[in-house]
């Protein structure tokens, strides 16, 4: 069978060396050779949907091969239904993220042809990470993947940017070297259960592994995707790296890179260390209120656009974990496709408040206002990605926000009330932030904002589409999901809740 | 006569030459006590070749021997041009290699 | 009560387009921006229309099947299927539905066509009617939709509209401020509506009407605690969108927007949703006697709260919003009585979408004449120069305040009657604060009427009343028609009762009334007369100042803040809500930040002190040396010890 997942690995890696070998100046050559190759990227990746069997939840377009034969290691990839639609995502939102970015690298440390390298490289590293089948490659391309960030954000970024990208790199390092230990601690099992070591994930979630070693080794995954979900209390490097960096690198940052956490949770956590993630269930279901409603709280309180659009991030990552860890077919599912949908809805908030900020020079609330007079597109397509963002019926994140809802429902009802209540302070922020920036009188300065171009209207037009068409038919991803999901609830060895009225 | 006397006398000459390097500025004297160190290590491999009743032991006296005039070439040189550049022959005034 | 009959009997594929009309108006609209400014209007007005019509086809069709089947539903597609959960977007029309469509679609068309004039010096009319659309393609997916999932989003979706025309005018941040009040308000009722959809689902595994309905029939014992918390959500969903107590407070403030919307939206339909959604959801209600004592108390606290806010407002679209809220409150209450009070809710409902809408259509007809001024005290005198006007808001004052034959005396009679044959020291309670209620109304009712038509001309210099544009007169007469005869066609042979018997109380039998109706028709007309007196001793016999006098009794002050609603949310829940998202700003940086910065300094600074023994002296390198090989030596010592 075609490579395809190595195959739209290696396109924009092979891509960004192209970049890189361009001659020096040629700025606009290389942003047009970047869209270009992000799209064949995205290209390939609707290819090999033809080749995906969506009814079966197990891994398919599986390639294996021998990388260091001495320790078990390989190099080996394949997608479930949840990592499909995951590099779906990093494909669809990449050459967005380019044709937005267009203007975004010109006061960067590096070249701006290194900003699109960049760019790519990290594309590629993510259709990695969420291909890996094989946890030391897995974890190879989780620390890869801070390398390129580590430089988006420290060359391109803002102000404090070298602060950002630095906390950035160490919150992330620390969480990486907790899930290396563990890691390498599966290896060590498993070389004594099997006879011979291995690194594969079907292999390893056949081992036994002693209670209370499962709780460490379930920790040191955890904690390691804790960071980069961001849940509370390890969310405080996502505001800095979000306002240091440039709108382009926040998407794929929040969009794509921090699904990484809660994928790994779905993907290793869960089905690794089954009875270690049942005793720790009550303090995660605790952690993803407290930032569910902790994280909304405090975007209310924002003066920084960007920081806000940040805390709200923090707020969805609390229902995706809530939803991963309740548990039940609608969490899990919701949950995954909250991860897409999130991609979506935070890209549309982080592109079209990049270009608000571009305009006007501040990233200051207070500094906008009447903007729906100024810029009647711009004020529109931002008002709906705020709907997006409070889960509006009818936008597609409101079926994954109800989806975790009811799915934690039916088994913990006390914490999905608690959570619920984050959908009225979701009013809150979003309506906070549109009157102030939207409505009202036109502040000073702002009298000759000019609207969208069309470079940017084409950017974020398949966006606010993708949003809409989600929220009337989700189907077809849930079809992709629901059998993903359903191996996994036999894998954790957990069923739904019947309905207690039913008898 | 008991060898551990020579023992003793080496382990004397080795404390002096320690004493010396700690306490000293000028790096000629520091050089010197060095050489003492060296020779009281000599000292002490030829007393246990004696005791041990083999040669090994001043066969590597030999060898720090030689080593040891290596070190006074290249170690004097490195002082004379110290003390051209800076016109002192004191290690205090070369701590430019710290923090 | 046979519970597991479910609600469709046949199917049409006609439902989608009551919907799908004005949707696709709202897309065009929104979409062509300025290229359709000059058509949008008409567009918009003809696709509202054609949703009226498809609406009377289909009651013609239903009065053509019998009573048990005249239910129909249309599968459009499957929405969300994940294990158990399985929600189809899919439409179904009732009888209890058909009424609000031709309601929504009906009065909708009339204040489209209201609009066209009262818009038409408005640079953004376009958006204007594109919202409208909007909100009438959402209002229906509301009633429509044959689960509560598929409700909610109809729900939020009138939400959102509301939303956008209470802040229309958005770059005036009061009515900004309004516009978010409002949709925050809301929000917390849809907290309620989705909590309720959750204990659906754990409870009955279903969330459409159908499978609740189904599951609730089974139940063993009434007042299960799932039945009464689910009730108590509705509850609060419903209290959120029809403007009740505790959260009524953002109804005032939404007559910021455009008078039509304030006609459309927040009198005739959206805020009503409340009542439909309790009169849908009547298999759950019935079965929680404590929900339904809830729903009635909700209601009662509102009507009065409402008509005693009516009583001091001089800002004449904020009386009628006072009055709309008092007036459905009544309609809760009735909803809250049961299957005995089903039908009047409705009923109550429809009347009061002709005269209230009718009226808040007068109000702005006398808004255009006197340069959007909208305070009473600058009123006065108006029969004469807006005589179309005068008489169909007079017509709507007639069937508000309940005089007979008009319709408000029917529905609300009604009400009353069923209030007081709930028998026992609740019946007599509810039954007396109906009652006084009706007596408020016809007071505030008379003082609006009295300051705005007659006495002596207040009006501000410069001020040159005329009556409105033939296109705002007819749907006024239209609606005054309605506010005449709708009571008596609903209510002569029980006709509406009837019609809604299969749907809303199947197999209820009538007790015997505790007292005769004519007393309680006598009485309430009494109470109404009562309160026309005093009004007109105090209006008519003294003389409006211009200026609202200041020394006023304690409640007057009172109702004037609106009974201090505001003032007890701002310091209950705005106020301590800021404290704390700014306390937890500061706790994140200091504690959690601080955290962090911390353990990187910490280490940061070990560096910095140990970097220090690197002093460039030979001779404290040489001592380490020294003291190393001792160590070395010592450690070598103790090990062969």
């Amino acid at each position: 069978m075609f490579p395809w997942l190595t195959t739209l690995g290696l396109i924009p890696l092979i891509g960004s060396g192209v970049i890189a070998l361009l001659p020096k100046g040629r700025d606009l050559l290389a942003k047009q050779v970047a869209l270009a190759i992000s799209l064949v990227a995205l290209l390939v990746s609707l290819l090999m949907l033809a080749d995906f069997q969506k009814n079966s939840g197990g891994l398919q377009l599986v390639e294996s091969h021998n990388w260091i034969a001495s320790f078990g290691i390989k190099y080996a990839v394949g997608v479930d239904g949840i990592a499909l639609l995951l590099i779906l995502l990093a494909t669809i939102l990449a050459p967005i993220v380019i044709l937005a970015s267009w203007n975004e690298a010109e006061n960067g440390r590096f070249s701006v042809k290194a900003f699109f390298a960049l760019i790519l490289i990290l594309e590629a590293f993510m259709v990695g990470v969420f291909a890996a089948t094989d946890v030391f490659l897995f974890y190879v391309f989780f620390e890869a993947m801070l390398i390129p960030v580590y430089f988006l954000i420290g060359s391109f970024g803002g102000t404090q940017r070298s602060y950002a990208a630095v906390k950035f790199l160490l919150y992330s390092l620390f969480g990486g070297l907790l899930m290396l230990a563990a890691v390498i601690a599966l290896y060590v099992i498993s070389k004594d259960q099997f006879g011979a070591g291995t690194f594969d994930i079907t292999a390893l979630t056949k081992l036994h592994i002693g209670v209370q070693l499962q709780r460490w080794l379930f920790l040191g995954f955890f904690i390691a995707f804790a960071i980069k979900a961001p849940l509370w209390p390890f969310h405080t490097w996502l505001p800095d790296a979000v306002a240091a960096a440039t709108p382009g690198t926040a998407v794929l940052l929040v969009g794509v890179l921090d699904k990484v956490g809660t994928f790994g949770m779905l993907r290793y956590a869960l089905p690794l260390f089954p009875d270690a993630a049942k005793f720790f269930t009550p303090a995660i279901i605790v952690l993803s209120i407290i930032s569910v409603i902790y994280g909304a709280l405090l975007a209310i309180g924002q003066t920084d656009i960007k920081r806000l659009i940040a805390f709200t991030s923090i707020s969805h990552f609390g229902f995706i974990t809530l939803g991963i860890f309740a548990m039940t077919s609608q969490g899990l599912s919701g949950a995954t496709l909250y991860m897409v949908n999130h991609g979506f809805s935070t890209a549309a908030l982080f592109l079209i408040a990049g270009w608000m900020i571009s305009r006007r020079k501040s990233s200051l609330i207070s500094d906008f206002g009447g903007l729906q007079r100024v810029t009647p597109v711009m004020a529109w397509t931002f008002f709906i990605a705020g709907m997006s963002a409070l889960a509006l019926p009818g936008l597609s994140s409101f079926v994954s926000e109800f989806l975790v809802l009811v799915g934690t429902f039916t088994r913990y009802p006390w914490a999905a009330i608690i959570a619920t209540v984050g959908i009225i302070l979701a009013a809150l922020y979003v309506l906070i932030l549109v009157q102030r920036s939207l409505h009202g009188p036109i502040a000073p300065g702002n009298e000759n904002l000019p609207d969208l171009s069309r470079r940017e209207k084409y950017a974020i037009a398949p966006v606010l589409a993708v949003i809409i068409v989600l929220g009337f038919f989700p189907k077809p991803l849930l079809d992709v999901i629901n059998p993903t999901v359903v191996q996994t609830m036999q894998v954790v060895g957990v069923t739904d809740p019947a309905p207690t009225g039913g008898k | 006569m008991n060898p551990a006397n020579y023992l003793f006398v080496s382990a004397l000459l080795f404390t002096i030459g320690a004493l010396g390097v700690l306490t000293r500025r000028n790096s000629i004297v520091i050089f010197m006590c060095v050489e003492l160190m060296l020779n009281a290590a000599n000292l002490a491999f030829v007393t246990f070749a004696r005791i041990q009743g083999n040669l090994d032991g001043q066969v590597i006296a030999f060898f720090t021997m030689v080593v040891a005039a290596c070190e006074v070439v290249v170690g004097l040189a490195i002082i004379v041009s110290i003390y051209r550049s800076r016109r002192s022959a004191s290690v205090d005034d070369v701590n430019l290699l710290k923090f | 009560m046979d519970s597991a009959h479910a609600l469709a009997a046949g199917s049409s594929s006609l439902l989608v387009w009551l919907i799908a009309l004005p949707a696709l108006g709202a897309a065009i609209l929104l979409l062509g921006g300025r290229r359709t400014d000059k058509w949008g209007h008409v567009l918009a007005t003809g696709l509202s229309g054609g949703s009226f019509v498809v609406g009377i086809v289909e009651l013609i069709r239903m009065l053509g099947r019998s009573g048990e089947n005249r239910g129909v539903s249309q599968h459009l597609f499957t929405w969300i299927s994940v294990g158990h959960f399985n929600i189809e977007a899919g439409l179904l029309l009732d009888q209890l539905s058909i009424c609000f469509v031709l309601l929504i679609t009906g009065v909708g068309t009339l204040i489209h066509i209201y609009s066209i004039t009262y818009m038409e010096h408005d640079l953004d009319r376009r958006r204007f009617f594109a919202y409208l659309n909007f909100f009438i393609a959402a209002m229906l997916l509301l009633v429509l939709g044959n689960s509560y999932l598929n409700l909610y989003v109809g729900w939020e979706g009138v939400g959102l509209a509301s939303y956008l025309l209470i802040g229309f005018w958005n770059q005036k941040p009061v009515y900004a401020t309004a516009a978010k009040k409002a949709f925050v308000a809301n929000r917390v009722g849809d907290f309620g509506l989705s909590i309720a959809i959750m204990i659906a689902f754990a409870t009955f595994g279903s969330v459409s009407f159908d499978g609740v309905a189904a599951g609730a029939g089974k139940l063993a014992n009434l007042n299960s605690g799932a039945l009464t918390a689910m009730g108590a959500m509705l509850l609060l969903a419903a209290a959120g969108k029809s403007a009740q107590f505790p959260l009524q407070s953002w109804l005032g403030d939404a007559m910021a927007g455009p008078t039509p919307v304030s006609a459309l939206i927040h009198a005739a339909t959206m805020v009503t949703a409340g009542v439909y959604l309790i009169t849908r959801s009547n298999f759950v209600f019935d079965r929680a006697p404590t929900a339904q004592l809830l729903v009635v108390i909700v209601g009662v606290i509102t009507l009065l709260f409402g008509a005693v806010i009516g009583t001091a407002k001089d800002d004449i679209k904020k009386a009628l919003a006072a009055s709309t809220m008092s007036q459905i409150g009544y309609m809760i209450l009735a909803a809250g009585l049961g299957p005995a009070g089903y039908a009047f809710a409705i009923m109550h409902l429809l009347t009061h979408g002709f005269f209230k809408a009718g009226m808040f259509l007068g109000a702005g007809s006398v808004m255009h004449g006197m340069n959007d001024e909208v305070d009473m005290r600058r009123y006065g005198a108006l029969r004469k120069f807006m005589p179309a006007t005068f008489v169909t808001f007079g017509l709507g004052y007639l069937a508000i305040i309940g005089v007979p034959p008009f319709s408000g005396f029917y529905s609300k009679d009604k009400i009353i009657e069923a209030a007081f044959n709930a028998g026992g020291a609740r019946g007599l309670i509810i039954g007396s604060a109906a009652l006084l209620g009706a007596a408020i109304t016809a007071f505030y009712m008379t003082r609006v009427m009295i300051m705005t038509f007659f006495g002596k001309a207040r009006w501000a210099e410069g001020t040159h009343p005329h009556e409105s544009g033939k296109l705002m007169v007819v749907p006024m007469v239209i609606l005054a028609i309605g506010s005449v005869g709708a009571g008596a066609l609903l209510s002569i042979g029980s006709s509406l009762k009837n019609w809604l018997e299969p749907v809303v109380s199947r197999g209820f039998v009538e007790p015997t009334p505790r007292l005769s109706p004519l007393l309680v028709s006598t009485l309430a007309i009494g109470a109404v007369a009562l309160g026309v007196l005093i009004a007109y001793l105090k209006y008519v016999r003294q003389p409006i100042p211009e200026l609202a006098p200041t020394d006023v009794s304690i409640f007057t002050r009172a109702a004037r803040r609106d009974l201090y609603q505001d003032a007890f949310n701002e310091s209950v829940f705005m106020r301590p809500g800021q404290y704390l998202t700014r306390s937890l700003g500061f706790l994140d940086r200091v504690f959690i930040d601080g955290a962090v910065n911390g353990i990187g300094a910490l280490f940061g600074g070990t560096s910095v002190r140990a970097r220090r023994l690197q002093t460039g002296y030979v001779r404290t390198y040489s001592l380490f040396i020294l003291g190393g090989a001792a160590i070395l030596v010592a450690a070598m010592l103790a090990a062969r010890l």
